[in-house]
């Protein structure tokens, strides 16, 4: 006899459980949706942003096969092109100046081209002037002609044929808007003048940014790179890719596995009500193999339901997953308020793939937490499942540790083995080893926790009986409360880690904002000797630290670092710092993001795109930047690029000094044409706006705990009300032998409440040492930088409080529903 | 000679896990509409013979056959195929699933064989009709008393058209005169349908309805007089 053959019977009993307890599935089936939905739409949110960032990429590159790129924002000699245009395998070059330029409050990236070469290597940066408006077809070659594309025009509110005042590299001159750039994609803010024009009236005369080279056939770009100075590097669209995946790739993984998380729990959550669901039909899946149904016939029977649920959740996970996604991106943004992306719109783009790979996982979670239960039934003998009144307890089994002990152990191991692509892969499985040697340690937990309460007795009759409960059936207390301790454990692993990464940072802005004011200038060329001094002498001002933030490219697939020049005193805080330097080097501090990403180590000599030789001075907290940044004293600074402009300023004021007055008296004293480009604050305002950023970069995060914990709270409800309802004959007995309808709830609350703090403290000693891997594994792989751990007390109270109160609440609920009919009928019912 | 026997039970032999022995050397036949009450004290091993007869327990010494096909050389797959088709139950707790209508728990035994509902909710109509219930078929467990879900039961048991029905405490949830009810009905069910039964009870009434009434002491069953 086949299961084909027994297909119409496994139809009804799976239609009769439904039937029968439509909310308990409709339950699981959420719980699954919610996972399914909160992966698909993390992993949409992602993947649309960095389709979009690629895209912007690609437009302002203008799909040229490889480009040539400075390494800093002073761009290199514009010599090097000759020698790139007759490089072997080039078959043409285009000179190209990059500058962000800004018109008005608007602003957009200006690119000076030499239109004859773009023509032939980068088409789709050419511009096209509209039939109507300017017919002049030398329109193209004119040095005022400035060519946008139509995500600029929008912005900047101009037609063809408006005058425009453009700003860069802290001068201004006025273009003709001429025309459009069809080629560019929708949503990039782009403006192409001719090139000489931008080096002349933008003060990069003999210097250029990028040179976009088209290449023969088949060549590959060593030739370049063997002629290449220390102030340029080779880019490609495989680079460019990499680069863009490495800036937010860290972020985006470890979002995916939050949203797989709640998916984790939506599985336990189907494991343990498919667990309860097994255990009350224990007798009927006895009847039906005593009638004639194979013993694989029950693990089908539970599987298609499991299969059902999955399918059924999957879906609207699905859906709900899509419009989470286009809701949080028309809210968020691209990074979901992280701060990675932040030009550019982001269009929502289906991912066909994605869609089949999480719905499948939601059906496999649900089918995998239903065929576990159903093994376990299958292996009972019908006989005695059918002639047996009660559950099958025996308190004096021992409760094994040791499988426990072993997958915590490994988890141990795990977390110690390195990153796999700058990816914590280990630090992830050790996550999921602990979690389920935690829920696997379980009844050994419940035993051992319940056995000095076991012993003693004198207490109520409803929480002896509780106690003995629980005691006695440690694996029913585990079944019961494994979704509960995989939500609570990763919704502590997470309070903990975003409070440490939150404390740490509040610590580090506390030492580094140390000054009374702090001014910045903002997309301008900054403050030359000359506004320096002027600013210097402001009357209330004691001290004036001027520095200069400029990217620096140290490798084509990765985002830049940031290089800061500025003083290096006393107050410059160091986590490790050289004894001495090789002779001749020039120091540099690393931060820890850029030491860790680079492995260079402290001491080491290294080679920058700069001028001179550098060795690693220190490694310095910084919380601000991922991609890393270094430090080198303004000095140096200036004989390495020349550059001796400063775009920040940390001020100390004379005791006493009023601090607004001497913002008016700097305000007043900058040079007019800088003055609406600077910004001036207080630390307590940098302070509170940065706290601001971390906690929207956390925001999404705080959304994925806050689904754990529903999702939690959900399983309890489930789960006790379930248990409570299989429990119906047991209760009726006990009203026969003269407990109280009111000791009966009693008793159920004492055993909800006992459950949820067994749950309680199970979870948040699971998510604290989960926590330790997140705080000091996870973080340091993923984004360079390491913090103490801090335990947030309110929350963890709360939760534990919140468990107790929700399992003793739903207990105590579910009894008075159970107990309401009379007590013979209760004892006479057989399932 | 043609032997007739649908259940054969030869020198038969079981111990509890503890080493005491609950019976050895039982032997057993039952033809077509025999009905055989097996009695005897708790504890002495009856629903543990039942379960043998069924093969949902293994002896420890013996052999049983259902028309003719020694359990012993089946595998459990082909025992639970046997079970489906050629052996029906009848339970002191009824054990009708609540979550299915009446006419598809007593269709059960057929729909674990068949997918053809149609044949199989005529079979189940009949059979409805034949145990008192023709109007019943669409309800639910719930709405019946004892006497009714053991009717059901029976009905369940006979729907299939077994060779054997074996019974344990048939009547054992049931008042005297419901309980009478019942096991005239099971009587004419088996003997109509030619199957043998097998009834396990502590009731004299269930008893007194048998052809042959056994003891089943350690030694073996004893014919009573």
């Amino acid at each position: 006899m086949s299961l084909l053959s027994a297909r119409l019977a496994l139809g009804w009993l799976i239609g009769g459980e439904w039937r029968a307890h439509p909310a308990r599935l409709a339950l699981t089936a959420v719980a699954i949706a919610i996972g399914v939905a909160l992966g698909f739409a993390v992993h949409l949110v992602n993947g649309s942003a960095l389709s979009s960032f690629e895209g912007a990429l690609r437009s302002v590159n203008g799909r040229a096969d490889v480009q040539v790129n400075a390494t800093t924002p002073f761009g290199f000699d514009e010599a090097l092109y000759a020698r790139v245009a007759t490089a072997t395998g080039v078959a043409d070059a285009s000179p190209v100046v990059v500058l962000r330029a800004t018109a008005g409050t608007a602003r957009f990236t200006l690119l000076g081209l030499d239109v004859i070469r773009a023509a032939q290597v980068t088409p789709s940066l050419i511009g096209i002037a509209p039939a109507g408006v300017d017919r002049r077809t030398d329109a193209a070659f004119d040095g005022q002609a400035l060519f946008l594309s139509s995500a600029a025009l929008r912005v900047l509110r101009v037609r063809p044929g408006d005058a425009l005042t453009v700003a860069a590299n802290g001068k201004a001159t006025q273009l003709r808007v001429a025309g459009a750039l069809p080629g560019v994609a929708e949503g990039q803010a782009i403006g192409v003048v001719d090139i000489a024009t931008v080096q002349w009236r933008f003060g990069r005369l003999g210097r250029l940014d990028r040179i976009d080279v088209k290449q023969a056939d088949g060549t590959s770009t060593a030739a370049l790179t063997a002629i290449l100075p220390r102030d340029a590097t080779i880019g490609t669209s495989a680079s460019d890719a990499t680069r863009s995946d490495a800036l937010s790739r860290a972020y985006r993984v470890n979002l995916d596995m939050l949203a797989l998380v709640a998916l984790l729990t939506g599985g336990f959550l189907v494991f343990s009500a498919q667990s309860l669901s097994v255990a009350r039909r224990l007798r009927a899946f006895a009847l039906i193999r005593t009638l004639g149904l194979p013993r694989n016939g029950i693990i089908a029977t539970v599987a298609l339901e499991g299969l059902a649920i999955g399918l059924i959740g999957s879906s609207l996970g699905l859906l709900l997953g899509y419009a989470v996604a286009y809701a949080a991106l028309t809210r968020f943004g691209g990074d979901l308020g992280a701060g990675y992306f932040a030009d550019g719109s982001v269009r929502l783009a289906f991912a066909p793939a994605a869609a089949v790979g999480f719905f499948l996982l939601g059906v496999f979670a649900a089918v995998a937490g239903s065929v576990l239960p159903a093994r376990i039934a299958a292996r009972v003998a019908p006989a005695a499942a059918l002639r047996n009144a009660g559950d099958m307890i025996d308190p004096r089994t021992p409760v094994p540790w040791i499988p426990a002990a072993a997958l915590i152990a490994v988890g141990g191991v795990a977390a110690q083995l390195p990153a796999i692509g700058g990816l914590p892969i280990f630090g992830f499985a050790s996550m999921a080893l602990i979690l389920a040697g935690g829920i696997a340690g379980m009844p050994w937990l419940a035993r051992t926790v319940l056995a000095p309460l076991a012993r003693r007795s004198g207490r109520s009759v409803a929480s002896d009986l509780a106690i003995h409960h629980l005691h006695g059936a440690p694996g029913q207390a585990a079944t019961a409360l494994c979704g509960i301790v995989a939500s609570t454990a990763l919704m502590i692993a997470m309070a903990v880690m975003v409070t440490s990464f939150r404390g740490a940072v509040d610590e580090w802005l506390g030492q580094i904002l140390s000054d009374d004011l702090y001014l910045r200038v903002e997309g301008s060329s900054g403050f030359d000797p000359a506004a320096q001094a002027v600013l210097r002498a402001t009357p209330g001002v004691a001290g004036i630290a001027f520095s200069r933030q400029v990217p620096l490219t140290l490798s084509a697939d990765r985002p830049p670092v940031t290089l800061i020049a500025r003083p290096v005193d006393a107050r410059f805080v160091l986590l490790d710092k050289a004894d001495r330097l090789p002779a001749g080097t020039i120091p540099i501090w690393l931060s820890e993001p850029a030491a860790r990403l680079y492995n260079w180590k402290v001491g080491a000599t290294v080679t920058l795109p700069l001028a001179g030789r550098y060795a690693v001075a220190g490694i310095w907290r910084d919380y601000a930047r991922q991609q890393g940044a270094i430090v080198m004293r303004e000095t140096d600074y200036s004989k390495a690029t020349g550059d001796r402009t400063r775009t920040e300023a940390a001020i100390t004021l004379q005791p006493g000094a009023d601090p607004v007055r001497v913002e008016q008296a700097l305000t007043a004293r900058t040079p007019r044409g800088l003055a609406r480009f600077v910004s001036i604050a207080r630390p307590a305002t940098l302070r509170r706006y940065a706290l601001e950023l971390f906690d929207r970069s956390f925001a999404v995060t705080y959304l994925l705990e806050g689904v754990a914990v529903l999702v939690g709270l959900a399983g309890v409800a489930a789960t006790m009300s379930a248990q409570t309802i299989a429990r119906t004959r047991e209760f009726g007995m006990l009203r026969h032998i003269g407990v109280s309808k009111r000791q009966i709830v009693a008793m159920l609350a004492s055993e909800g409440a006992l459950l949820g703090l067994v749950g309680g403290i199970a979870g948040i000693a699971l998510g604290g040492i989960m926590a330790q891997v997140l705080v000091h594994v996870i973080n340091p792989q993923s984004f360079n930088w390491t913090m103490a751990t801090r335990v947030p007390w309110g929350i963890v109270a709360s939760v534990a409080g919140a468990l107790v109160i929700a399992a003793a609440g739903t207990a105590t609920l579910a009894g008075r529903r159970a107990i309401a009919a009379d007590a013979v009928r209760m004892v006479r019912e057989d399932w | 000679m043609h032997d007739d026997a649908l259940l054969r039970v030869s020198s038969l032999a079981k111990s509890v896990p503890g080493g005491r022995e609950l019976f050895r050397g039982l032997d057993l036949i039952a033809r077509p509409g025999q009905l055989i009450a097996i009695v005897g004290e708790s504890g002495v091993g009856k629903s543990t013979l039942l379960n043998i007869l069924a093969g949902l327990d293994r002896p420890d010494a013996g052999q049983v056959a259902i028309e003719g096909v020694g359990l012993e050389t089946l595998d459990e797959a082909a025992l639970t195929r046997l079970r489906a088709t050629r052996v029906g139950f009848v339970f002191q707790a009824f054990h009708v699933l609540p979550y299915l209508t009446l006419r598809q728990n007593i269709a059960l035994p057929l729909a674990l064989v068949s997918a053809d509902r149609r044949s199989i909710t005529a079979r189940a109509d009949a059979m409805l009709e034949r145990v008192g219930l023709g109007t019943r078929g669409g309800g639910y467990a719930r709405d019946l008393s004892g006497g009714e879900l053991q009717r059901v039961a029976i009905a369940r048991a006979l729907v299939h058209r077994p060779a054997i029905i074996l019974a344990d405490e048939p009547t054992g949830n049931l008042d005297p005169e419901t309980a009478a009810k019942i096991l005239a009905l099971f009587s004419t069910a088996v003997r109509e349908n030619g199957v043998a039964a097998i009834i396990v009870t502590h009731s004299e009434a269930a008893a007194a309805i048998a052809d042959i009434v056994l003891t089943l002491t350690a030694t073996g069953l004893e014919r009573r007089a």
